[in-house]
């Protein structure tokens, strides 16, 4: 009986010396197994994408409310400063008591590790706008507002998207480190055989390269939206 | 909504009782937490300052080199941005996968993550001497090595400090994954939890956290004490004062 | 600047992969079949539906962290998806504490664990203290969890315990020993290597010695375990009966002469209420698919993942349909 139940298993032999076996970098292997990567690259994206734009709107808004009232900067700058400072790694265990395993948790320590570039940048990009457009603009009667949106937030786009871009790439490496948040992530991959060389290359030069494109994304739409740029860059 | 508040107070009173209390591994027989904290941190600092002092030892002379001739400037204002790209569990995975686990693997790996930002820093710190100081010193007769090692260094001492601070931060946090190359540091009771427990990895978390922002607190303090007074610029973060106009230099943020 | 070039090429080819493997995996449930041969054979231990299965909520299904667990994870919760029940998949929760602790708290409703470790980590019995028969282990394990309001359903026919492995060559070397008790007075210039954790186990590194009075020269923590043994860096490493790489032949293992180790099969752990829902059609499902998971079996199951590399998910599947459960 039990030789007729195990008679379908299929047991290989492994003598040769295979480029699997050697630990070697396997064309191969990569080929047949890179669908499992498909899963945990889009839950990177996502994790990156949703944790920028979610920290984009939180500290641009900050940012715009310190733009006002400036002496919201220090106390800002110096929280998401420290909430930067924690290691990662830590900030994804200290959540999990409260916030459980899984995206919640690790999107709350993603979005926090953003806040400080892009608050940084929204700041000095606005205070970076020439007084003398301002003046201009105000002369032409705009309002706070008007002025704000018309001149200040466009002429302070280069330095936003420059924020954005650290973010989204800082985001990525920070994001390998999600699995321990029980988030997944091609860090979890990696976690999974980490001296085995063809994995470890596979999940991250995908890791890699998607801070790449994420990075060169913004850049495109950097060039996009301020062509006046274009030739001193 | 009590009881989940409870367990969280649970959790985490756990976890700081891990880190002073020694107790029995969860495998038992062994004792864990407390008094072993205290060798784990000095394991951790002596792995993160091997690493850090290495990376300065070839980035500060390379960047005073580059930036007193004037050479690669591309190289070295980029390097941080690339450096960023390339997540830190990916850097130490691949130096696990081709060079095996221990301590000079894992301390290599660490070190590449601190050139970067030490690199950048030192280039433009250099870069920002006043060419009438260099002038000056190339009149009284001082050879190049001389003005970089006496001129150059010193008046960019703050800026490449920053440098050091932010790789130093970075390092200390990283060396968490440490245990993965087989290193003993304040993230082996995170890795190794089947022997810490949940008290022993929220304990090592703890510790980490409060250990980057002594630290982190403590470099911007100095950082603050070697900059020249009117030089206050020494904010960590070097790619945001160079990516864009460079006339926003001089008003990067201070550290808070 | 050249090397930069290089290296984009191959991942912008890479990337390429990535879409046309997000295009392929649609399909794949319903492909890649036809290697198992068994096709007559296997109609009867096919997993049939239960009636109702869709209608009683979701069933997580948790794994600890190394690949073992992921394929027995998988396994199991693939064979309730074939019997039709909704099925989540939670395969990383980590060590037995935290996987446990998830079992507990409901995050998770079963996954699979070692009757000794549960009895060790779980209920505080001292390793030398556990039955050495696997029945006994099994019902006290099954009575202490009751009280925990878990059931451990019946175990596994194999089991995954800790052996002494030596290389063929250091086996000869040594006079071929065939257990523990034979390395006695040897062992002075020999070194052990174990997973990290070892060196600090009642059940590892610290057991042997007190139990043989075995002294190793040193003691060495490696993940990459067997390498250690083939590059000379280790000369006895604490590797387990169903390791993959024993599959290849190349080491012998060494028996368990003085009893230390307490049994290790497998019970699939679930939650009473959890199980209340899969009912006795959804418990006999689990228990079927774990007949044929002998050592012999596991051991190739894990060694198709640690060193064929292939994916746990597939290797599971690829149990199933072999088996004849799924086709």
């Amino acid at each position: 009986m039990s030789a007729l139940l195990f008679a379908q298993i299929q047991f290989q032999s492994r003598k040769g010396n295979t480029c699997v076996a050697e630990n070697g970098l396997c064309p191969d292997w990569i080929t047949h197994n890179f669908d499992r990567y498909v899963g945990p690259f889009w839950q990177h994206v996502f994790l990156t994408v949703t944790s920028v734009a979610i920290g984009f709107v939180i500290a641009f808004l900050l940012a715009l409310l310190a733009h006002r009232k400036r002496w919201l900067i220090p106390p800002l700058s110096a929280t998401s400063q420290i909430l930067y400072g924690i290691p990662s790694i830590a900030l994804f265990l200290l959540l999990l008591p409260l916030t459980g395993r899984g995206n919640v948790t690790a999107l709350i320590a993603l979005v926090s590790y953003t806040l400080i570039f892009i608050f940084v940048n929204v700041s000095t990009g606005l205070d970076g706008v020439p007084p003398d457009a301002v003046d201009a603009a105000r002369g032409m009667g705009l309002s706070e507002r008007q002025l704000l949106w018309r001149v200040e937030v466009p002429l302070a786009l280069p330095e936003i998207l420059a924020g954005l871009r650290i973010a989204a790439t800082t985001t990525v490496g920070l994001a390998a480190l999600a699995f321990f948040a029980g988030a997944g992530g091609l860090g979890q991959e990696i976690y999974a055989d980490i001296g085995f060389k063809s994995n470890v290359v596979v999940a991250g030069g995908l890791a890699v390269l998607l801070a790449v494109i994420l990075d060169l994304l913004i850049l495109g739409v950097q060039r996009l939206l301020t062509p006046w740029r274009r030739a001193t860059s | 909504m009590t009881p989940v508040l409870a367990s969280v107070i649970d959790d985490f009173s756990g976890g700081i009782d891990f880190i002073f209390n020694q107790r029995e591994s969860v495998s038992g027989q062994t004792q864990v937490g407390g008094h072993e904290m205290i060798h784990l941190t000095l394991n951790h600092l002596a792995l993160s300052a091997a690493a850090v002092v290495v990376a300065a030892a070839i980035a500060v002379p390379l960047g005073l080199y580059l930036g007193h001739y004037g050479k690669g400037e591309f190289a070295a204002i980029n390097a941080s941005n690339v450096g960023r790209s390339i997540p830190t569990l990916v850097l130490l995975a691949v130096f696990i996968a081709y060079l095996g686990v221990g301590f000079i693997p894992i301390m290599i790996s660490l070190a590449l993550l601190a050139l970067p930002p030490i690199l950048t820093n030192t280039f433009v710190g250099t870069r920002q001497v006043e060419g009438d100081s260099v002038d000056a010193a190339r009149g009284m007769g001082m050879t190049e090595a001389g003005i970089m090692r006496s001129v150059e260094l010193p008046l960019a001492i703050a800026i490449i400090f920053a440098g050091v601070r932010v790789a130093t931060v970075n390092v200390i946090a990283t060396a968490t994954i440490a245990p993965l190359g087989s290193v003993d540091s304040l993230g082996t009771p995170i890795i190794s939890e089947n022997v810490y427990g949940a008290d022993g990895r929220l304990g090592a978390a703890i510790a980490v956290t409060v250990l980057t922002l002594a630290i982190s607190g403590g470099l911007a303090v100095l950082q603050r004490a070697v900059t020249p007074r009117g030089l206050k610029l020494g904010r960590g973060e070097p790619r945001q004062r160079n990516r864009v106009f460079p006339s926003l230099r001089r008003r990067a943020q201070t550290t808070p | 600047m050249k090397m930069n070039t290089k290296i984009l090429s191959v991942l912008a080819a890479l990337m390429l992969t990535l879409g046309v493997a997000a295009c392929g995996s649609d399909n794949k449930s319903s492909s890649s079949g036809g290697g198992g041969g068994g096709g007559g054979g296997g109609s009867a231990k096919q997993i049939k539906k239960v009636s109702g299965a869709a209608s009683k909520g979701t069933i997580t299904v948790g794994s600890k962290n190394f690949p073992e667990q992921f394929i027995l994870g998988n396994i199991y919760a693939d064979a309730l998806t074939a019997a039709g029940f909704k099925v989540k998949k939670s395969l990383d929760l980590g060590s037995e504490v935290l996987a446990y602790k998830a079992l507990k708290q409901g995050e998770i409703d079963g996954y699979p664990e070692y009757t000794g470790t549960a009895l060790t980590a779980f209920f505080q019995v001292p390793v030398l203290k556990v039955p050495k028969d696997p029945n006994a282990a099994y019902a006290e394990l099954k009575k202490k969890a009751a009280a925990d309001k878990i059931t451990a359903l019946p175990k596994t026919p194999f089991e995954n315990t800790y052996r002494l492995a030596i290389t063929k060559a250091t086996a000869k070397k040594l006079g071929n020993p065939k257990m523990n008790s034979d390395l006695k007075g040897k062992t002075s210039d020999l070194t052990i290597a174990g997973f990290p954790e070892c060196k600090q186990r009642v059940d590892c590194l610290i057991g042997v010695e007190k139990t043989y009075g075995l002294k190793f020269k040193k003691f060495i923590s490696s993940q990459q375990q067997y390498d250690t043994l083939d590059n000379g860096s280790a000369d006895v490493l604490f590797g387990f009966t169903t390791d993959g790489e024993l599959t290849t032949g190349k080491y012998v293992l060494l028996d368990d002469d003085k009893g230390l180790w307490p049994p290790y099969q497998v019970s699939f752990l679930m939650r009473d209420d959890a199980l209340k829902k899969i009912g006795p059609e959804g418990q006999k499902v689990i228990e079927a698919v774990q007949k044929p998971l002998t050592v012999k079996v596991m051991g190739e199951l894990n060694s198709r993942v640690v060193l064929d590399k292939q994916d746990p998910k597939k290797v599971a599947a690829d149990y199933l349909k072999e088996a004849g459960f799924t086709k």
